[in-house]
C-alpha cells in the first residue's frame, strides 16, 4: 500500500468513527416491549425526557436518579406519569410516579438498585396520551469490599 | 413505626414552585436475598407513597375535601433502594397541609403531615 | 468516593443516616430503665455533647480501661439509667451514637493525652501493621502503601475513620467502625475479633490518633 492511499483510508476510518450518533443508543428489545405495553397503543417517541444517572456506578445498592420532562405543567398540557423500567434486574419494574399540573415542574428524583450493567428507560406519559422516552446505559461495577 | 425525614420550605410565595423531599427508614427487602443461614429473606417492601395537599380553608369546611388533592404518588418495586428517598415539586398556591402516606407489606401504613404557609 | 456518594453525605435532607440521627435525638430525651432517667436528665440538651465524640476512644477511670463512644453510652445505660446494655450495632445504640457524633461535626478529631490511651494507641498501631489472614495483608498494606490505587473498580481509601457511625451503601444501613473493621478482617480471611474486644478498641484508638486534626464528618456516607 502506498503511503498516500494508506493515509486516505485511515482518514476515512476516523471519520466513520466520528460520525456515529452520540445521542441515541439502540434500545434493548426487553425495554421496547415494556414501553410498548405501558403506552397501551399510544404513540411512543424519543425526546422531551431527560434521565439523569451516573454512567458508571460503583455500588448498585443505591443509585441516584432524576427524571425531568419538558412540559409547561399547565391544566391544559402536563405530564401525568413517569415510569422507570430496567433491563436486567430480577424484575423489570422500578417505579411509577403520578404527577399533575399541581406539580408545577415535571421532575422526580429517587434512588434505585441496579443488579448489573444494563439499560434503563424513563417513559413520560402526557395528558394527551402521548409517550416520550429517554433510554440510558449504565455500567455497574462490583464493589471490591463486599460483606457477606 | 418507620422513621421519616420530610423537607418542605416553611413558607413559600404564591405560585412559587417548591421542592419536597421525603426520606423513610425501610429495608426494602427484595425477597431475593438470603440470610447467613441460607434462608430466603421474605419480601418486605413499601409499595405505595402518596402526597396530598389539603388547603387550609377546606380543612374546616366539609369532610369530603379534607382528603385534599393528590399532588404526587409513587408505586415502588424491589428496585427502589433501601430507605426510599423521593424528591418532587409542588406549585404553592395557598396555605395548607401536606399529607404524606407510605403503605407496604406487613401492614405498613404511615402518615405524616407538614404545614405550608404562603407568605 | 464518587461525587454522588459525597453529595449524599453533604446534604442532610438526602443523607439516609439522618434517619438514625433523628431516632437518636428522640432517644436522648426518652426516660429509660429502672431509674427512669433520660440522657438529657444528666447531660441537658444534646447540643451540650459538642466535641465529645472527637475524644473517643478514651480512658475511663471508673472502668480502668480505654472505651469507645458506644461503650460509654452503654455504661450510662447500666450505671445511670439502670437499663440493660444494647448489643453491638443495635439500631438504638447507632442512633444515639450518630446523634452525639453529629454534634461534633466539623470539629477536629482530638484524642486526649492519657498514659493508658497512649498504650492502647501503641498496641493498635502494632495491630495496624501486622499482616493477618490467609490473604496475608495488614491494614497498612492497603490503606497506606496501596492507598489511592485501585482494588477492582474502587479507589483504596487511606482508612481515616472520620465519619462513624456511617451509612454504608453496601450495608444499606448505618453501622459502627467495629463492624467495618470486622468486615475488613473477614475480607482478608482472618478471624475477626469479637465486638468490643480490646484489640478492636486499640485499633480504634490508633485510628483516632492517626486521624487527629482531621474534621469529624459524622454521620458519613460510604460506598
Amino acid at each position: 500500500m502506498k503511503r498516500r492511499s494508506f493515509l486516505a483510508s485511515s482518514a476515512g476510518l476516523v471519520a466513520s468513527v466520528m460520525v456515529r450518533p452520540v445521542a441515541a443508543i439502540e434500545q434493548s428489545s426487553v425495554l421496547t416491549a415494556l414501553v410498548k405495553e405501558y403506552a397501551a397503543g399510544a404513540v411512543v417517541r424519543e425526546g422531551r425526557v431527560k434521565f439523569d444517572i451516573a454512567r458508571l456506578v460503583d455500588n448498585g445498592n443505591s443509585v441516584p436518579v432524576e427524571v425531568t420532562v419538558d412540559s409547561p405543567m399547565t391544566p391544559q398540557q402536563h405530564v401525568v406519569g413517569i415510569t422507570l423500567f430496567n433491563e436486567k434486574n430480577p424484575q423489570n419494574d422500578v417505579a411509577q410516579f403520578s404527577l399533575s399540573h399541581l406539580s408545577g415542574r415535571a421532575r422526580v428524583a429517587t434512588r434505585i438498585r441496579l443488579a448489573t450493567t444494563q439499560q434503563l428507560v424513563a417513559v413520560a406519559k402526557m395528558n394527551d396520551g402521548s409517550c416520550w422516552t429517554h433510554t440510558v446505559e449504565v455500567l455497574v461495577t462490583v464493589s471490591s469490599c463486599i460483606e457477606e | 413505626m418507620a422513621r421519616t425525614l420530610i423537607t418542605v420550605p416553611r413558607t413559600a410565595k404564591r405560585d412559587e414552585i417548591i421542592e419536597i423531599r421525603a426520606l423513610v427508614q425501610h429495608s426494602m427487602e427484595t425477597g431475593y436475598r438470603r440470610s447467613s443461614d441460607g434462608d430466603l429473606l421474605p419480601r418486605d417492601l413499601i409499595r405505595r407513597f402518596t402526597c396530598r395537599f389539603v388547603p387550609r380553608v377546606a380543612a374546616n369546611s366539609n369532610a369530603a375535601s379534607t382528603a385534599g388533592d393528590l399532588i404526587f404518588a409513587a408505586t415502588f418495586h424491589a428496585a427502589i433502594a433501601a430507605n426510599p428517598y423521593l424528591s418532587f415539586n409542588l406549585r404553592a398556591t395557598t396555605s395548607g397541609t401536606l399529607v404524606f402516606s407510605w403503605e407496604g407489606d406487613n401492614g405498613l401504613a404511615q402518615t405524616e403531615t407538614v404545614s405550608l404557609l404562603i407568605a | 468516593m464518587q461525587p454522588s456518594t459525597q453529595a449524599l453525605q453533604k446534604d442532610d435532607t438526602q443523607n439516609p443516616a439522618m434517619l438514625w440521627v433523628k431516632d437518636g435525638e428522640a432517644l436522648w430525651n426518652k426516660p429509660e430503665g429502672a431509674a427512669a432517667k433520660s440522657c438529657a436528665s444528666c447531660h441537658g440538651e444534646i447540643s451540650r455533647m459538642k466535641s465529645v465524640a472527637t475524644r473517643y476512644p478514651a480512658y475511663s477511670s471508673t472502668q480502668r480501661k480505654v472505651i469507645n463512644l458506644s461503650q460509654q453510652v452503654n455504661l450510662c445505660r447500666v450505671t445511670q439509667q439502670q437499663a440493660s446494655q444494647w448489643p453491638a450495632d443495635h439500631e438504638s445504640l447507632l442512633g444515639l451514637e450518630a446523634a452525639i457524633a453529629k454534634e461534633s461535626r466539623g470539629l477536629p478529631i482530638s484524642p486526649p493525652t492519657q498514659r493508658q490511651l497512649a498504650d492502647a494507641q501503641k498496641h493498635g498501631e502494632a495491630l495496624f501493621n501486622q499482616r493477618v489472614g490467609q490473604v496475608d495483608l495488614s491494614c497498612r498494606d492497603c490503606h497506606e502503601t496501596l492507598a489511592g490505587k485501585k482494588l477492582g473498580g474502587n479507589v483504596i481509601p487511606q482508612g481515616h475513620a472520620t465519619g462513624y457511625p456511617i451509612y454504608r451503601l453496601e450495608w444499606q444501613s448505618v453501622g459502627s467502625l467495629q463492624r467495618r473493621l470486622r468486615g475488613c478482617m473477614t475480607a482478608v480471611r482472618a478471624e475477626p475479633y469479637t465486638h468490643g474486644a480490646k484489640e478492636l478498641i486499640d485499633l480504634e484508638a490508633y485510628l483516632a490518633k492517626r486521624a487527629a486534626g482531621m474534621k469529624l464528618e459524622s454521620p458519613g456516607v460510604r460506598p
